[in-house]
């Protein structure tokens, strides 16, 4: 049994998803980085993107759309102001946003709706 | 009918239509406070996990922001009151109103200038009524607030935060709102959010001592900087506190409403009690006087046929 660490998942308004991880992949400012157990104290800011966490009984996609990940003694926090596990989201709608966003010229909602589909393809 | 007991028995019809109404809305405000709960209960593990994490940048690094340095000399402060959008709260909002003139008061004796910012219809209303100037105003979400509406709040606060005091900024930031204690109690209170004063946060004494003590917190590595991750982190804390603030005002303000529902209902089956005593005595005294009429009518007819035998 690989050693593992403890995610919490948390969105502004309720606690996603949390449980034992053996690594979490999430999109920084500075790119994507990866974190495994023991890795050194961390902090930093999420840019909008797919959060997989890797789990003794396969992946969990959720897309993030800002905030933080935070980790130190094996514990891990992501943050987030709106997070959706991928198993949530309705594919449909998140078309749907996608259009609307494309043809509003929304650039930030269009990348919320495409992010979203990104999590639930790499599901 | 005589025209007294139509008078009652109209008042009590009205009356018990009235009860009715503030029967509903107690149940109605029971319920939501339940679901306010829920919300404030929600929102507590983002709000301590971003705590943690303001702790750790603060004695992590020796970064200096906008946000957390004191000004030296403050001259200007920004009060946020919570207030709610409808009223039949009982003393809710004119509490939190006065709270914010307590502080106001005690803030210009500290020889600062005072910037109203305001949630909610009523509050809205109290300054307007006086002709006061409120520097911006939110209202349409006080009984269920969402982040999205504290991140509508916080922007201009924070922006007012970070100008330069010369140019219309201000140095400190005050909120006061009602915080939920029970079902039975909501005291209206004043913090300090701006510039961060980490130790006066209640969540942060919880983490000082679950921490052991001795330990130091463990070195981050800040991605990308301890500025950067600072210039991102302290937003994002002062909106999780407006929205803290906020859910625990819509708490108080059902958990006030559904006292002050209750009461009303009480006073009107009082009302309704009474009513119906002087109903049923103006009854009585109807019943009383037709029987004397009759009694007297039949007495004075029998007198009158008597006379007439005679």
């Amino acid at each position: 049994m690989a050693a593992e660490l403890h995610v919490e998942l948390v969105a502004a308004d309720r606690s996603v998803w949390s449980g034992e991880a053996t690594l979490v992949i999430a999109r920084t400012t500075s790119g994507d980085i990866g974190v495994m157990p023991g890795h050194q104290p961390l902090l930093g800011v999420l840019e909008s993107g797919p959060v997989t966490i890797r789990t003794a009984d396969g992946n969990v996609v959720a897309a993030v759309h800002g905030g933080f990940i935070s980790f130190a003694d094996d514990k891990l926090s992501l943050l987030a102001e709106v997070a959706e596990l991928a198993d949530e989201i309705d594919i449909q709608r998140a078309e749907r946003a996608l259009e609307r966003a494309k043809s509003a010229a929304d650039a930030a909602a269009e990348r919320r709706a495409d992010v979203r589909l990104r999590a639930v393809a790499g599901h | 009918m005589g025209a007294q007991l139509r008078v009652y028995k109209r008042r009590i019809k009205s009356v018990t239509a009235t009860k009715k109404i503030t029967k509903a809305m107690e149940m109605i405000a029971a319920s939501r406070i339940v679901k306010a709960q829920r919300q404030v209960a929600a929102s507590t593990p983002y709000a301590s996990e971003l705590t943690r994490a303001v702790t750790a940048v603060a004695t992590g690094s020796t970064t200096r922001h906008a946000l957390t340095t004191e000004a030296e000399n403050p001259v200007r402060a920004a009060v946020l009151l919570v207030t709610s959008d409808r009223g039949l709260a009982g003393g809710y909002s004119s509490n939190a109103i006065k709270a914010a003139e307590v502080l106001t008061e005690r803030l210009r004796a500290e020889g600062k200038d005072v910037v109203t910012y305001i949630v909610g219809r009523k509050g809205v209303a109290y300054y307007g009524f006086r002709e006061r100037p409120v520097a911006e105003s939110w209202t349409g979400f006080t009984d269920s607030p969402t982040y999205a509406d504290a991140k509508r709040i916080a922007g201009p606060l924070i922006e007012a935060v970070q100008l330069d005091t010369a140019e219309g900024g201000v140095d400190e930031l005050h909120i006061v709102f009602t915080e939920f204690a029970s079902m039975m109690t909501q005291t209206p209170v004043d913090n300090r959010l701006l510039p961060l004063s980490l130790e006066k946060a209640p969540v942060e004494q919880e983490a000082a001592e679950t921490a052991t003590p001795g330990r130091l917190m463990p070195l981050f590595d800040f991605e990308p900087s301890a500025e950067g991750v600072l210039d991102a982190l302290l937003p994002r804390y002062v909106e999780s506190r407006i929205y803290n603030a906020l859910l625990q005002a819509a708490a108080s303000e059902h958990a006030a409403r559904r006292r002050a529902m209750k009461s009303a209902t009480d006073n009107a089956e009082e009302l309704i009690k009474s009513l119906s005593r002087l109903a049923n005595a103006a009854r009585q005294a109807e019943i009383t006087q037709e029987i004397s009429e009759i009694v007297g009518g039949a007495s004075a007819l029998a007198d009158a046929t008597a006379g007439s035998d005679n």
